[in-house]
């Protein structure tokens, strides 16, 4: 067999591979991305669409609903990845101690809610957090507060509980991928440390922090593209099945307003393929800085 | 061991346990809750009920449920089958046969990666709809089977995947399709082990997309009945309990069953 036709065979095989995978993200995705991006410049209700220019741009700008959207899902963001990241980590280095006791039972319940699907654990956290349900009771029982909190009903309350239960959905899971990548740290480096007296907290910052850094990054990533896209949790704790983001859209969030604009009103493609791009160029925009704020700072 | 060590032990024991029980009591909420009637649902009440077989009665009056079942199963088997195959092809495809041409196209997919699904959903729609496949599982099932996720996943996993065994398949003279389904399968199980993991929840609690897709009762998944069960104007949380139990359990079932497999597959992504 000669050289050449050696590399072309493999070549061909390098294609068979992955001819399937391709066709179908062509179609399936790479055609309804660019086809999107086109409809986000059209304007008109139903299938009657004209070019319209900047028209959805310029009523992005004016519209309450969007901007409301916007601000709750840039809150859950901000306020929500990091403390859940945070949690993760701490989680992670504590159960990677080989001196702690019950370390795979404690891995696998903390693991445990990444099992329910997004509805299930909805519900479950809309009947906990009822006024009268079992958290209230729990609170009033320990004396932490005095009236019940109104958790489903009141705006400030209602972002809360969405904002614990992605956390209590989704720690475990980022926990797992800071678990593995903290087994491939060389023991040695820790002990080195320790036997130099650097403390616990200085070998957490100094050393476990940036070893993490490209796992952290990547989580910090996956996690913000989720958050933008929050729609499962919304739609069935707060907005009692795509009511609209109830109490008076407090958790009204990106998706679920496009949901709302092309499934729930008189369907108005362009301008929700539009609010979809805002969601596009805000995981660009955080993914970049995420990534610059990571890079390796050369001395 | 001296005070401060002994402190610092019992906090960390301290903040782990709350965490665990935090994370389990929605489980032990859910349980309880098919035990008990809407009313004690509602008011919190955390004890074990005698309403079991009335909720389950109540359940299976309101739901067909072998029909859902079946609807979940084969829609969650179907589309982990099928992912598995084109997902783990491409991955093995992108690492084994390298060319500059596909480095590229490979760099393009990880972009694409960071597109949120809201972008889709619309063209999507539409496209499923001339296709004549609305209201079908194939309309669920096609736009999920090439995940770039699981191709990255695989990709990387195929790096731990030995040269010298590969290489010895091609001396015997196994064509390359051969080498994949007969040595790589096999020996990859624990990274097939964690992709199904992963697939396979991801199919079986899927929800916005079947949610448009799915138009008739009789093609319902389990999640999408529960979620029309529990925004009910009253819903009976009681019955809705049963649902999200009868939900979750196969999720549960597959976690643990290869849950040491999933372990394992995930350190080997990471290395």
């Amino acid at each position: 067999m000669s050289a050449s036709r050696h590399t072309r065979s493999a070549s061909l095989n390098g294609w068979a591979f992955i001819a399937p995978a391709m066709v179908l993200l062509g179609v399936f995705m790479a055609f309804p991305i660019l086809w999107s991006l086109w409809m986000s410049f059209q304007t008109g209700k139903g299938m009657n669409f004209k070019f319209g220019g900047m028209a959805n741009i310029v009523r992005l700008t004016k519209d309450p609903v969007f901007l409301h959207a916007l601000t709750n899902t840039l809150t859950f963001l901000v306020v929500q990845v990091p403390i859940m990241l945070t949690l993760a980590l701490l989680f992670a280095v504590a159960l990677n101690d080989a001196k702690l006791r019950g370390r795979a039972f404690l891995r696998t319940a903390i693991f445990l809610p990444c099992v329910t699907s997004l509805v299930a654990y909805s519900i479950l956290f809309k009947s906990m957090f009822a006024g009268d349900g079992v958290v209230n009771d729990a609170l009033l029982a320990m004396h932490i507060i005095s009236t019940p909190i109104p958790w489903l009903t009141e705006p400030f309350w209602a972002k809360i509980v969405i904002i614990m239960a992605i956390t209590w959905r989704w720690t475990g899971y980022n926990m797992i991928f800071y678990l593995a990548a903290l087994q491939n740290i060389d023991r040695s480096i820790y002990e080195a440390a320790r036997i130099d007296g650097v403390p616990a907290w200085a070998r957490f910052v100094h050393l476990t922090v940036p070893m993490l850094k490209p796992v952290i990054l990547f989580t910090t990533v996956t996690s913000t593209i989720g958050t933008l896209q929050l729609f499962d949790e919304v739609n069935n704790i707060t907005a009692s099945g795509g009511n609209g983001g109830q109490p008076s859209d407090a958790t009204l969030t990106l998706s679920l307003y496009i949901y709302n604009l092309t499934f729930k009103f008189m369907p108005n493609f362009g301008y929700a393929s539009t609010v979809s791009y805002v969601i596009v160029v805000l995981v660009a925009v955080l993914s970049a800085l995420q990534f610059w704020v990571a890079r390796e700072r050369r001395k | 061991m001296n005070p401060i060590t002994l402190l610092s032990r019992g906090l960390v024991y301290l903040a782990l346990g709350i965490a665990a029980f935090v994370s389990v009591f929605p489980f032990y909420w859910m349980v309880v809750g098919a035990t008990n009637t809407s009313n004690d649902i509602n008011i919190g009440k955390a004890t074990f009920g005698s309403s079991l077989s009335q909720n389950v009665t109540n359940f299976f009056a309101q739901v067909d449920v072998p029909l859902v079942f079946y609807n979940s199963a084969k829609l969650a088997i179907l589309g982990t089958v099928f992912t598995l195959i084109v997902s783990s092809l491409a991955g093995y495809g992108f690492e084994i046969f390298r060319s500059r041409t596909r480095e590229r196209i490979f760099a393009v997919l990880l972009l694409l990666l960071s597109i949120p699904f809201a972008a889709m959903m619309v063209p999507l729609f539409m496209l499923m709809a001339r296709l004549g496949l609305m209201n079908t599982y194939a309309a669920i099932i096609l736009p999920s089977v090439a995940s770039i996720f699981i191709i990255f996943y695989f990709r990387q996993s195929t790096k731990a995947f030995p040269a010298e065994l590969r290489d010895a398949a091609r001396i015997d003279g196994l064509k390359e399709w051969q080498i994949f389904f007969y040595i790589y399968v096999p020996v990859m199980r624990s990274t097939y082990a964690a992709a199904t993991i992963i697939i396979f929840m991801a199919n079986w609690n899927a929800y916005l997309w079947p949610l448009l897709v799915i138009q008739t009762e009789e093609k319902k998944t389990i999640t999408l009945v529960i979620s029309s069960l529990a925004s009910a104007y009253t819903p009976d949380f009681g019955v809705v309990m049963v649902g999200t139990v009868l939900a979750t359990l196969p999720t549960i079932l597959v976690f643990f069953f290869l849950q040491r497999r999933f372990v394992e597959g995930m350190l080997g992504s990471v290395k």
